[in-house]
């Protein structure tokens, strides 16, 4: 298994050089030193500043420091935009942020989604079923815009205004696990809401193929209960899918929700990323893209190897 | 034939199949009856109602889309099986009554071992330990001739051939001592001398055992190797049923006789002329003729035969027939 782990970090290395990069070729093109100097910066003072933040030098250059820095994880650099505090020091606030979010709407939604999936595809066709899948559709159907702008209304000021107090924060964010249910547990709400619709219908999809297979008839001639059905013979199977469906977010996780983290001012990864692309701050674009490159890559891996786990069809080699 | 008491009797079941199309009813009256310590063939063509038969039995045809009929009786040790709940079956498939499919390829869970899956049988119906399980388990590894059976227990179907899945799939069916072993074409999917095989042990296997056997299958060469009595069954009917032997010998529906013609025969004289067919599919459920449902594909029909439905006629030395005409010598 470390072998076939080994070999296919080998094969990801030239995905990961070239997204690196890409990025970095990209913002070449762009020049942020006049916005930052403002409109009556010299030419020798706007040419000095691009000498200090390393513009000058050749674009092969740049790469290769750039890729020093982050093969050592170095992540030393200063922001260009608020000069004292580095991308490590920005990273360490962020990552926790946003995972104080998008950690628990993952696992609430795996877990609803894939229990309604189980029930509604034990219900196929029945009403349970069909007003369940009907729900899905519906909620996968409406914008994350609207649930949030709702969620705000309802959520937050509705809610205070019928309790008279407030009981869900419309913006903002404090540290501290005793402030987290005020700040994010509306976002959290919202986020599992939205997913809860495409999950779903994933889900049940998977568990009514399951109900197909002639092994389940086997179990069902054994004389096995529905619960071990559903849970052991089907939901075993269906754990492929269900890994595949959850390892392909899992650097979502610390990418953070840029819409939530936006229209609820909570200072996340998202934002983060938000404000540096608005602000031209390069460093942070290019180490936060090569992180995530980075962890899309190991999750893809991971992914593989957890089939080996769950499957044992499945060989590594 | 020793007149041991009927195991299983199954009076008038009919079922039928919600489908897009509307109600449509895939068996009709098929009774029957199964003694104990026998061997019960059921054959027909495809889609002639075998499985949906063996599978109304079991209780295992999906409650969403099929239904059983009111007036169906499938009784088994004072049970009605036919209208018995969820608990009462539960403790029958497995452990009283039980079943081996076509497709030993799916038949077994791919993500469970052997081992766990021949153990979840006795875990559900015996009061056995670990240990005293593990060992019935290997002991039913061996009984089924599988080699190595230790070894085995602990890998996966993937890592077995067809055959031996097959093998894997009756020590499960086995394992708990049923009065009755339902086999829904065990051998289809096999190549001939692993066919050959596998009859070899179900027959050896109920012989020790005194299980009784309903064997379905299409092929009648499979019939004619291992069974007492056999069912014809046509287009969700009961045709004809008979002693082995003697259907072989002197077929009285003219369906029964279509099918052992078509049997290739290994003699001189055969070789030079082509295999008779039966002309014709069986009807669609959706439109069965008035009259007797094989009249399109009969080459004895007369008028009666389109105009009235001929019924199962009275038991005659041991057989029963459902034709106006029934053939006198084959």
């Amino acid at each position: 298994m470390w072998a076939f782990v080994f070999r296919r970090v080998i094969y990801n290395i030239p995905v990961f050089l070239a997204i690196v990069f890409m990025v970095m070729w990209i913002l070449s093109y762009r020049d942020p030193v006049p916005a930052m100097m403002g409109k009556n910066a010299s030419e020798e003072e706007i040419q000095s500043k691009r000498v200090e933040l390393g513009l000058d030098k050749p674009l092969a250059e740049r790469y290769v420091t750039r890729l020093k820095e982050i093969v050592l994880l170095d992540f030393s650099q200063e922001l260009w935009t608020m000069p004292g505090l580095t991308v490590g020091e920005l990273l360490r606030q962020a990552v926790p942020i946003s995972l104080a979010l998008t950690l628990p709407a993952l696992f609430l939604t795996t877990v609803i989604s894939v229990c309604i999936g189980l029930i509604s595809a034990y219900a196929r066709g029945r009403w349970l079923d069909r007003s369940l899948v009907f729900a899905a559709v519906l909620g996968m159907s409406i914008s994350f815009l609207v649930y949030i702008i709702f969620g705000q209304y309802l959520g937050s000021y509705q809610l205070g205004r019928l309790v008279n107090r407030p009981i869900f924060a419309i913006y903002g964010y404090e540290p501290g696990i005793q402030n987290w249910a005020y700040y994010m547990l509306l976002p959290v709400m919202i986020s599992v809401i939205v997913s809860m619709g495409y999950n779903t219908r994933f889900y049940r999809a998977v568990m009514v193929e399951e109900t197909t297979q002639d092994y389940i008839t086997t179990a069902w001639s054994k004389g096995a209960t529905t619960s071990k059905i559903m849970f052991v013979h089907m939901l075993r199977n269906a754990m492929i899918p269900i890994i595949t469906r959850v390892m392909i977010t899992l650097p979502l996780l610390v990418t953070g929700s840029i819409l939530l983290e936006r229209y609820f001012g909570i200072p996340g990864m998202g934002e983060a990323l938000l404000n540096a692309i608005n602000n031209n701050d390069f460093p942070v674009i290019e180490i936060f893209s090569s992180i995530f490159a980075g962890l899309f890559i190991c999750s893809i891996i991971l992914t593989d190897v957890l089939y080996a786990v769950f499957d044992p069809r499945v060989r590594l080699q | 034939m020793t007149t041991s008491e009927a195991l299983l009797t199954v009076n008038n079941l009919s079922v039928g199949f919600h489908t897009d199309r509307g109600d449509v009813t895939a068996i009709e009256d098929v009774s029957f009856e199964v003694r104990a310590g026998e061997i019960l063939g059921i054959v027909g063509e495809s889609g002639c109602g075998k499985s949906v038969t063996s599978r109304s039995i079991m209780r295992l045809l999906p409650k969403r889309n099929s239904f059983i009929g009111p007036q169906s009786e499938i009784q088994f040790d004072g049970h009605n099986l036919a209208h018995a709940d969820e608990r009462t079956m539960r403790s029958i498939r497995g452990d009283r009554i039980a079943m081996i499919f076509q497709e030993p390829m799916t038949a077994l869970n791919p993500v469970f071992t052997i081992g766990w899956q021949l153990d979840e049988a006795l875990k559900y119906h015996t009061t056995l330990d670990k240990s005293q399980r593990h060992q019935r388990a290997i002991e039913m590894l061996k009984a089924v001739e599988i080699p190595n059976p230790e070894l085995r227990y602990h890998e996966y179907p993937h890592q077995l051939s067809g055959g031996m899945r097959q093998r894997v799939v009756i020590a499960m069916a086995l394992c708990c001592d049923p009065e009755l072993l339902i086999a829904d074409e065990p051998t289809t999917a096999l190549d001939v001398t692993i066919q050959a095989q596998i009859l070899r042990l179900m027959d050896q296997l109920r012989r020790k055992t005194k299980t009784a056997v309903v064997l379905i299958t299409h092929d009648l060469g499979v019939i004619a190797q291992i069974c007492d009595r056999v069912i014809v069954m046509y287009a969700g009917q009961i045709v004809e049923t008979a002693a082995v032997r003697s259907l072989f010998k002197r077929p009285q529906h003219p369906y029964t006789k279509a099918l052992l013609e078509s049997i290739p025969k290994t003699g001189r004289e055969q070789h030079q002329t082509r295999l008779p067919t039966i002309e014709g599919i069986v009807p669609s459920l959706f439109e069965l003729p008035a009259g007797c449902r094989f009249q399109d594909r009969c080459e004895f029909r007369q008028q009666q035969c389109v105009d009235q439905e001929p019924q199962l006629g009275e038991e005659v030395d041991g057989r029963k027939v459902r034709c106006f005409f029934p053939l006198s010598e084959a």
